[in-house]
């Protein structure tokens, strides 16, 4: 049989970008420890829908971990306490009966709160828009091998362009700094060929549009690498500093 | 030159900056604490190390402007990378723990430069603008130490420098684009034992000098 727990929620609330927010208290009842924290929330919000109130807004869209769409900050830590774990795939197993949980969007000048736990996170698709990709024309598909990778080099290429987006890095950054996000994003196409020909300019690119965002600056404090869901490495930040280096000089 | 200033003024230049000026003041620390070593040989072994620093002439007043130089990069860059953070986040959080990343001396970093920057300018006033023409270097020092309260504002401010540069020293290779499996974690072991160096070697002689 499944175990339910009760908990106290203690929520963000906001109306709209351009009101103050406050903390709202609600209780969560009969939640099944099977369920994920996003699930708990659509049964507290069953709950108020019924009682004609506004229920609780948050981002979701996969359920599964790989969008980047979820987030919000659980107890002081971005996407809740379970290493590796985004929003969606936290479960309540890992809360205990009674417990008082506090939820809150992710916190960033850059990241203006939409409602509630939603906030508007187009600043990383500038940043994207600025340089984040390669212009390739399109047109036949290639030869799988016809541009030889090694396998060390498209293992860190992969590592990095696992990053979702979600945003945590900048949450999680005492100084709310997007550079774990840029860096992932610039790894990934400057360690492969592809991504080569454009690497300099998109580098300058990318970090110019992230100073124009509002974003803080990185301060080596590594709470981004401890928090990100798909343990994105500062290995990507330094790589990034060294592209800086290098394309400035170019 | 506009390529210099875009690169410097970005916010990785910013950081740069932050990083050459301090891996700077960690050789400048290295090399003041090999020269007070000669305290332990006494009076007349500290005053020959002094003279012999003050018969390079131009050479110490080359190295004295681009300290000053490096410490003004070091200060103003510092206090404007601070400004930002501090503005990133307009509404706090009502609950922020830690990840696990945040050490003592990164989350202090701008705090304990503040309480530098008043040590170096009492450390100044104290010694490098001491009236030197009726005493020695050695018995400015051991005038100053015997006063309890400045040698206990000395090992606290020694133990500042130490936390300071735990986080300062290898963050400087991180910045610098130098993080690898292969050599960080010995980048790592070298800034603990820089910081305990430093803190400790630093901080032992007030405390030594004041028994004379």
């Amino acid at each position: 049989m499944t175990k339910t727990i009760n908990l106290t929620l203690k929520v963000w609330r906001q109306k709209n970008g351009n009101v103050k927010g406050r903390m709202e208290t609600y209780e969560a009842r009969g939640i099944s420890t099977d369920m994920s924290f996003l699930e708990m929330i659509d049964v507290v919000n069953e709950g108020l829908i019924l009682k004609g109130e506004d229920p609780i807004a948050f981002d979701h869209d996969c359920r599964e971990g790989i969008c980047g769409m979820c987030g919000a900050v659980v107890n002081g830590r971005p996407h809740g306490p379970e290493k590796g774990t985004t929003l969606c795939q936290l479960h309540m197993r890992h809360f205990d009966d009674g417990d008082e949980v506090v939820v809150e969007p992710w916190r960033s000048r850059a990241f203006k709160v939409i409602k509630d736990l939603v906030v508007d996170r187009s600043a990383f698709d500038s940043i994207i828009q600025a340089g984040g990709y390669i212009s390739v024309n399109t047109g036949g598909a290639q030869d799988a091998n016809a541009i030889p990778v090694p396998q060390n080099v498209a293992e860190k290429a992969m590592d990095a362009a696992e990053c979702i987006g979600c945003g945590a890095c900048v949450a999680a950054c005492p100084n709310a700094s997007a550079m774990l996000f840029v860096s992932a994003k610039v790894s990934q196409l400057a360690l492969l060929p592809q991504g080569r020909p454009e690497a300099a300019g998109r580098v300058k690119a990318m970090v110019s549009k992230m100073d124009d965002m509002g974003f803080g600056h990185c301060g080596n404090e590594r709470e981004c690498e401890a928090e990100c869901p798909k343990n994105i490495s500062i290995v990507n930040i330094a790589r990034m500093n060294r592209e800086f280096i290098k394309a400035s000089l170019k | 030159m506009s390529w210099l200033t875009d690169t410097l003024t970005s916010s990785i230049g910013k950081k740069l900056l932050m990083a050459a000026s301090g891996l700077f003041f960690c050789c400048f620390l290295v090399v003041h604490l090999i020269g007070n070593l000669t305290v332990f040989g006494g009076s007349e072994t500290f005053n020959s190390y002094v003279d012999h620093l003050h018969s390079l002439g131009p050479l110490i007043r080359i190295a004295e402007v681009l300290m000053a130089i490096f410490a003004f990069v070091h200060v103003v860059t510092g206090l404007s990378l601070a400004l930002d953070n501090f503005k990133a986040r307009p509404v706090k959080y009502e609950m922020k723990k830690n990840g696990g990343g945040r050490t003592l001396g990164s989350a202090t970093m701008p705090y304990t430069g503040l309480v530098l920057l008043l040590f170096v300018l009492v450390h100044l006033k104290g010694f490098h603008f001491a009236d030197h023409t009726s005493r020695s270097v050695f018995d400015i020092m051991t005038g100053a130490f015997s006063d309890p309260v400045i040698v206990g504002f000395y090992v606290f401010a020694m133990a500042v420098v130490a936390v300071h540069v735990s986080h300062g020293f290898w963050s400087a290779f991180q910045t610098l684009g130098l993080n690898h499996e292969k050599y960080t974690p010995a980048i790592k072991g070298l800034s603990l034992i820089f910081s305990l160096t430093v803190g400790v070697g630093f901080g032992f002689i007030p405390v030594w000098l004041s028994f004379f």
